[in-house]
């Protein structure tokens, strides 16, 4: 017997912080794999957020550096234009990108900056308790719309990753989830993908992956995962929402 | 003259799982159950267990679909 | 060479090795930024962006500066209010950096006429948490290419933001400056916490989140004492006709430029009168202050604002001496005329005349 699935290199060997079922340590897996994958765990640097995932670095095997809430594109900005030949991406959430740090993403999208961000939208405020985010759902009741979010106050839902679609300098944007197997699978073919859009040189590159929150969705894993199928998903379409990457196999590999 | 399948294991380390029990829901031979027991964080883990069965019983085909989805990357996946 | 202030800024941090610039357009500092996308366009190695935000300008220096090259930003009070995040950031991430505030009136918006309001959120660390960052104040053209070398210098050496103060009037003036030697950024010393890609190492954080209380004491008592070394190490002054003098004027910048005027006419009546003028704002150089006050018993502090490096000599002092303060807020430049009367008004209530 041989073993085919376990942990990946560029993942320490620490327990995650995370809550049962939280998305955010699939999705670290997958980038993880995905470097390890593209054998560049020794040129790439990474952007954790602030939130949940502000412990990326404890979590992650390479170099990182940590950027103030939102400013992840600006922080990656000087990083990549630093060292052009390293591989540098973003981890945020949906309020780190779509709401304090938009204006960093879109100007860095429109920029063509050669930077790979790792959208995570799941929906809610997770690190500070459930309260609304950017990208809750209609109707979805958080801590701060308790009667439900309402459009005519709250507005409705940001689709970012349709407005990064719009930037010149964007080439490659996903949405993708990690609800199913399935899905998972799919996610982590983006992530290869978008990092090879970078790596290629051709401008930025974006993955927007729902994620169930089970803590503050107050449902168990198995049901939030089933509630970003069923209902999230309505809002936020699976889809490639812009690829203008080309033959990708043509794409030089990395050393 | 079928093609046997592929046969395979997995390990659960109980001390990573915190009960998501995603595996649970994924597993296509509903293999793994949740134990009575408590692991030091205080949940009580996925389990599987499949040894000694005999050739003749033994499901788990190594799909890794478990593995996939669990959070915490607390199964390994082997493969004949 | 003949330049305008804010020119010689630029000039001088690209000799520095310089060659990572953002910044966002504000009025009267657009001129060191236009300066600054001329300039890096012309080198090979040169990175010019006009960022979408100053917000956005002062963490793209931080993302440069993780990776150990010398990287700079420039904006005016509004905008400095802005970086203030980032410059919290990098003073607990303990990176270098160099920002240059050319100061306008203010609060809000302001006007856009010389002032030294940003006095106090300068030397104080400027945004949330405990922390310094050291502040530069050149008085002359030439002091504008060579503080700005140091600036580069104090903030790889301590790994801490440095600002650089000035105002319009300091950026328009043209004054013949000699500029020191460039440096080929190549040359200058590897850094050993650099994130350049984990290769041949253990991969490296750079991060301020501290989330236990007793390392986060600890990491604040380090930013401490490096900040009380570098209170030994770089407070500098000049003394401009302080041997004799009854009466010694405390100005920096555009301020200390007014305060010479003043202080020649009053010395062609008779009164002896002189300058300290700190060029270090943060750390403030109290020894020379305390060991001026062993003989002189009376300072004036001039400053274009209501009040605020008072504050720190009032400090140094601690009640031993008479301090008295004149300053116009608001973008207003007192004419040396107006200061000599002030001076004169001092001198003869004090009865300083009489001491000689």
């Amino acid at each position: 017997m041989k073993q085919v699935f376990g942990r990946t290199e560029s993942l320490k060997d620490t327990a995650f912080h995370y809550c049962p079922g939280c998305g955010h340590s699939i999705i670290h897996r997958l980038v993880a794999e995905t470097i390890d994958e593209l054998n560049i765990k020794e040129k790439v640097i990474g952007v954790p957020p602030a939130g949940c995932a502000v412990l990326a670095y404890n979590y992650f095997d390479i170099d990182m550096g940590e950027a103030p809430h939102g400013r992840g594109a600006a922080v990656a900005t000087g990083l990549k234009r630093s060292l052009p030949d390293r591989v540098v991406f973003t981890y945020q959430g949906d309020g780190d990108i779509a709401a304090i740090g938009t204006a960093e993403t879109i100007h860095a999208a429109n920029r063509g900056e050669k930077i790979t961000a790792i959208f995570v939208n799941n929906g809610v405020y997770g690190m500070t308790g459930g309260q609304m985010a950017p990208t809750t759902i209609v109707g979805q009741i958080s801590t701060t719309t308790p009667g439900g979010r309402n459009p005519d106050r709250d507005g409705i839902p940001i689709d970012l990753s349709e407005m990064l679609a719009l930037a010149n300098g964007s080439v490659y944007i996903e949405r993708t989830s990690v609800d199913s197997p399935k899905n998972i699978i799919k996610t982590k073919k983006a992530i290869k993908k978008a990092f090879q859009v970078q790596m290629a040189g051709l401008g930025f590159s974006l993955v927007e992956i729902l994620s169930p929150c089970p803590t503050n969705l107050k449902m168990s894993p198995v049901q939030a995962s089933e509630w970003v199928s069923s209902t999230m998903t309505t809002q936020f379409p699976l889809k490639v929402i812009k690829d203008e990457a080309g033959n990708l196999g043509a794409a030089p590999p990395s050393e | 003259m079928a093609t046997k399948s592929k046969r395979g294991f997995i390990k659960i380390a109980a001390e990573l799982c915190k009960g998501c029990y995603l595996c649970e829901s994924v597993c296509p031979f509903n293999l793994i159950s949740v134990s009575e027991k408590l692991n030091q964080k205080g949940y009580h883990p996925a389990v599987y267990d499949e040894e000694g069965i005999g050739i003749e019983k033994h499901k788990c085909k190594g799909c890794a679909l478990c593995a996939l989805v669990c959070p915490d990357i607390a199964i390994e996946v082997y493969r004949e | 060479m003949l330049l305008r202030g804010s020119h010689v800024i630029g000039e001088a941090a690209m000799r520095a090795g310089c060659r990572f610039y953002f910044g966002y357009p504000i009025t009267p500092q657009n001129e060191l930024t236009e300066y600054m996308a001329n300039g890096m366009a012309a080198l090979p190695d040169g990175v010019f962006i006009q960022a979408e935000s100053e917000l956005a300008a002062i963490n793209m220096v931080l993302g440069v500066s993780m990776t150990g090259k010398r990287a700079m930003t420039s904006s005016s009070s509004p905008g400095i209010s802005l970086k203030q995040e980032g410059i919290s950031f990098l003073a607990a991430q303990e990176l270098p950096a160099v920002i240059v505030n050319t100061m306008r009136g203010g609060p809000g918006l302001g006007n856009i006429a010389p002032a030294q309001g940003d006095y106090l959120q300068a030397t104080r660390g400027g945004g949330h948490g405990d922390y310094r960052t050291i502040v530069l104040a050149p008085g002359t053209g030439q002091e504008l290419a060579e503080l700005t070398r140091k600036a580069f210098e104090y903030a790889d050496r301590y790994r801490i933001p440095v600002i650089i103060l000035g105002d319009g009037m300091m950026g328009q003036m043209m004054e013949p400056v000699e500029f020191p030697e460039p440096i080929d950024p190549a040359s200058l010393p590897l850094k050993p916490w650099v994130l350049d890609g984990a290769k041949g190492r253990p991969s490296r954080i750079l991060k301020s989140l501290i989330l236990d209380t007793s390392a986060m004491e600890e990491h604040n008592w380090k930013l401490y004492r490096k900040y009380q070394i570098i209170g030994d190490e770089i407070p500098e002054v000049e003394r401009f006709l302080t041997d004799d003098a009854q009466l010694v004027l405390l100005a920096y910048g555009t301020a200390s430029r007014i305060a010479k005027g003043a202080i020649k006419r009053v010395r062609e009546m008779g009164l002896k009168v002189g300058l300290l003028r700190p060029k270090t704002l943060w750390p403030f150089p109290k020894k020379s202050l305390l060991e001026m006050s062993r003989r002189v018993s009376d300072f004036l502090v001039f400053e274009m604002n209501t009040g605020q490096m008072l504050e720190d000599v009032k400090l140094s002092l601690e009640g031993r001496r008479r301090v008295h303060f004149y300053g116009r807020p608001g973008g207003i430049i007192s004419t040396p005329d107006e200061i000599a009367k002030v001076i004169n008004n001092i001198y003869f209530k004090e009865g300083l005349e009489s001491e000689e």
